[in-house]
Parts: structure tokens; sequence; C-alpha cells
């Protein structure tokens, strides 16, 4: 089977001012389609360089990326990207936001009552019924969050790119949001790759964690999380294979820090 | 571990009312609207009892004689044919200043490269005190509509485009990102975000903006015209008639308050999803 994203020996370089800054060194990595595949690595180690990529918004350095085989040029519109802030535009409702992304490229074509029926739909998926004339102002941050969700999934991509997408709400809130979207992904077929700096996150939504090293990034961690599916993320943190997963990741993640900070 | 239950529920406006502190402000609104009004009855009564006593009323006329005044200027339509002709410069001047400031708002909050290249001119013309290009536009555009609405469009034209640049920047560029992927063109995201977003500001900013257009109006008015409130302004002075003046400055006052009143209301309106 051909992997859906494959990075191929990528390399990417930034200037910070004239500094040269080595983001991602020599990069291989298969992605394979319908995993859901976590990256945790320190903050400046090319996981969001690498979402950027997969999105098309960024061309590599050295080496290749395909997606399902073909190079990418230009953005990738088979994907969706969930970033940390929810960027819901505040003079729309609900409604209009999650329309959005039918109002424009492709999706345009779509006849009015498929738009319709399927605006409805993610929104009943996400939970937001009853909440379609209310403006983003009007909601709580886990609300909005959703909103952000149903507003990737309306197009249908068949990857979603999700960078740090609960890193800015409370534990409680978070652990609510990972339980849905786990109930969302499972058994909708979609590839997911999901950056976050949070290991026990990581273990507890992946089929698949990768961890990375600091500047420049490199994978120095693979482990195929082979934990029962569906999960509940409340309770599964408890489970003795948990402990090892996060014991022998640590690890990879606590040596690299270790190595970062003696650098600096 | 316990459940707690609340034993006494109560709907929350029932504990609001019961609150003394509701009370406490209501009356602290009533007396500031007491006190509002006793400040007006006597200042207005110190002018009229004071005006001929304590000092001519040749320089400060009185309300009584203002009222009057203004009753007679009404009455013969110079009132209503000034009002209405400050109206319209202040109208097609705001319009004009609105359309030219998001126009150039846009354009450069879009090209960075045209931005930097224009900003020091921006600053310059930001800098020079407007009213010195009064005499370059009247050699330009006479003393007629045309001068007046160039010059209250100068004015609107700055507040606006400093809103409209400021909504173009706001916008976050991990938002352009997401939309990108969703398939969106360049144009797609000027209409579906950069203009809405800046027109966004502009709406919030329209009490700040708005004022300009009148003051444009008349300061232009003053300067050459036979007609509107800021030529009466003139008139009146250059003939002593404070009473004139002065009921031509109460009804400046109140074109004004209401100039203010309706743009709250259109802005509330307009932003009504804040």
């Amino acid at each position: 089977m051909i992997p859906i994203v494959e990075f191929d020996d990528v390399s990417k370089v930034f200037f910070k001012g004239t500094v040269p800054i080595q983001a991602l060194g020599r990069l291989n990595l298969s992605v394979r389609e319908g995993e859901l595949l976590a990256v945790v690595g320190p903050s400046g180690c090319g996981k969001s360089t690498l979402l950027n990529m997969t999105a098309g918004l960024m061309k590599p350095g050295t080496g290749a990326i395909r997606y399902k085989g073909q190079a990418i040029s230009g953005a990738n519109t088979q994907v969706a990207y969930v970033t940390q802030k929810d960027n819901l535009l505040p003079w729309r409702s609900v409604e209009q936001n999650i329309r959005l992304p039918l109002e424009m490229g492709p999706h345009k074509r779509l006849s009015e009552a498929e738009k319709r029926e399927r605006v409805a739909r993610y929104i009943a998926m996400v939970g937001l019924k009853g909440f379609e004339k209310h403006y983003p102002k009007e909601l709580s941050g886990g609300m909005r969050k959703r909103a952000q969700l149903a507003r990737s999934l309306v197009y249908e991509p068949d990857t979603l790119l999700m960078d740090e997408p609960f890193g800015a709400l409370d534990a409680q809130l978070k652990l609510m949001l990972q339980a849905e979207l786990l109930k969302t992904w499972e058994g909708s077929g979609k590839t997911l790759i999901f950056v976050t700096h949070d290991l026990t996150e990581a273990i507890s939504l992946a089929d698949r964690v990768i961890v990375m090293s600091g500047r420049p990034g490199r994978i120095i961690a693979i482990a195929d999380i082979r934990l029962p599916r569906p999960r509940d993320v409340f309770h599964i943190r408890f489970q003795p294979e948990f402990g090892d997963y996060f014991e022998e990741l640590w690890a990879a993640l606590k040596q690299d820090l270790a190595s970062g900070e003696a650098a600096t | 571990m316990t459940i707690v239950t609340d034993p006494h529920p109560i709907g929350a406006d029932q504990a609001l009312d019961a609150d003394p502190a509701i009370a406490l402000r209501r009356r602290e609104n009533r007396l500031v609207l007491i006190l509002q009004i006793l400040f007006a009855v006597v200042s207005l009564g110190l002018w009229e009892w004071g005006s001929g006593r304590w000092f001519s009323g040749f320089w400060v006329s009185s309300p009584s004689e203002i009222v009057t005044t203004l009753w007679t200027m009404t009455a013969d339509g110079r009132m209503v044919s000034a009002v209405s002709a400050t109206v319209g410069v202040a109208l097609a001047g705001f319009a004009s200043g609105t359309v030219l400031g998001m126009g150039l708002g846009i354009l450069l909050g879009l090209n960075p490269v045209v931005a930097r290249v224009l900003d020091p001119y921006l600053v310059g013309l930001y800098s020079l005190p407007r009213v010195a290009l009064v005499p370059l536009f009247v050699l330009w555009l006479g003393i007629g509509f045309e001068m007046k609405v160039a010059f209250t469009a100068l004015l609107v034209f700055f507040p606006i485009f400093m809103n409209t640049l400021s909504g173009i920047r706001s916008v976050d560029a991990d938002l352009i990102d997401v939309i990108k992927v969703m398939g969106a063109s360049r144009w797609n995201a000027v209409a579906k975000v950069f203009v809405p977003s800046a027109l966004s500001w502009v709406f919030a900013g329209l009490r700040i903006s708005a004022p300009f257009a009148l003051i444009g109006a008349v300061v232009a008015e003053m300067f050459s015209s036979n007609r509107g409130l800021g030529y009466l302004i003139s008139l009146s002075a250059s003939q002593f008639d404070t009473a004139g003046l002065f009921a031509t400055l109460v009804v400046t006052t109140m074109l004004g308050l209401l100039l203010d009143a309706s743009v709250v209301l259109i802005g509330r309106r307009l932003l009504h999803w804040q």
C-alpha cells in the first residue's frame, strides 16, 4: 500500500535574521493511510514544519514529500489544518463559520441542498446543535474548538493535520475534547497527524507515536501503541501497558531534553 | 465522596432583585440625572440673570434672546437651509473619505512593499495640519460644494484608513494557511476574510471617524461659502450678532449629538456579533 504521506530524506533550513537554523535534518517517515499518528518533541523541533510541508504551505529544502504517491505542489487541499487557535471568523455565526470551506475552492460547486445538509450534519456531529445562530463570542472555549473541528471536517478531507489543537485548554476540557475527537475519528477511516508536546495525550490517542529530537529535528523513537480501541481517554492511562509505553518514550524524550538543556 | 445538592434552588433573577446593591445603583442613577438637570438650570439661570447686569449682553447674549433668534432663524428658513447644506457636505465627504480610506487601507494592508514605499508620505500628510490645505483646495476646486467635500473627505480619510489597515493586519497568518488548505484562492481570502475584517474595524471605529465629517464640513464652510452652518457662524460673528452665533452653535451641537447617536445605533446593528 502506498503511504498517504511520505517524507523522503527531508531537510529544511530557516533564516532567523541572518542566522540559518536547521529545523529538520534528513527526516524519513511514512504515514499509513487511516492511522492516527502523534508527533511529540520539544518546542522548535520542527513538528509544525512537518505539518506545514504536508499541507503544501512550505516546500522541503532538500529531499521530497509525496502525498498519495504524488509530489505536493501548492496548498494540499486534500487535508484540513487544525491550529491551536480556533481562528473562527468573529462576524460569522457558528453555521456560517462551518460553511466557510464550502464557499470556496472546489467545494463551491456543491449544490445548495448538499451544503446545507453537510453543515447540519457536522454541527450535529460535534454536538453544537441549537447553537447554529450563535456568534463565536457567545461560545465557550470548548464549543469554539468543536466549531473549528466541524469547519475542518465539513469539506471531507482525507487527512487531518492537528497542531497542538488542545494546547491552550485546561486539563478537564482537554480530556473531554480528546474523547470527542476519538469518537469522531474512530471508524472514519481518515488519517490524522496530531502534533503535541504532551506525551500522555499522544499515547492516549495514537496508533503510533513518533518522538522527535530538538534542532535539527530528527526522529529518535517510534512506538506502535497497541492499546485496544475504542479507547476511553479518561481511564486508558491507568492501564499497565500505558505505563510501559510512557517509560519507553519518555526515556527517549528525556535524553534529548537533557542534551538540549546542556547545549543552551 | 459526598455529592452536594442545593436545598433551595432559586432563579438567578430573584436573587439579583433582593440584593441591596441593585437599589443602591438605581438611587445613584436617579441622583446623577437630577444633578445634571440642576446644572443646566443653574448655569442657564445665571447666564440669563447676569446678562446685562454683570456682563454686557452685547458680548454674551442671553438664553432667552438665543431662543428667540433660533426661532426666527428657523421660521425664515435660514437654519433649515444651513443644516441641509452642511449635512450634504458632511455625508458626501464622509462617503468619499470612507471609500478612499478603505481602498488605500486594503491596498497597503495587502501589499507590505507598497505600504513601506508610501509610509513616509502618509506620515507627512498626517502630520500636516489639514486646515492648511484649504487654500490649496480653494485654488483647485473653487469655493463650491466640491472643495468642501474634498476637505471633509481628507479629514475622514485618516481614521478610516488606519482602521482598515489595522483590520487587515489583525488577520492571523494561521487562518490564511487554514483557508488555503480549504482551497481558498487569493481572491477568496480577500473577499471572505481581509475585507470583512477591515469592515469590522471601520465599523468599530465609526464613532471616532464620523465626527470628522461634521468638523470638515463646518470648517470648510467657515473659510469660504455662502451656505451652511459654518457660513452662519462666520457671518454672525462678523456682524457682532452673538445671539445668532450662539443659536447656530446650539444647532451645530445638536447635529453633532444626533450624528453620534445615529452612529452608535448603526454601529450596534452592524456589530451585532460583538
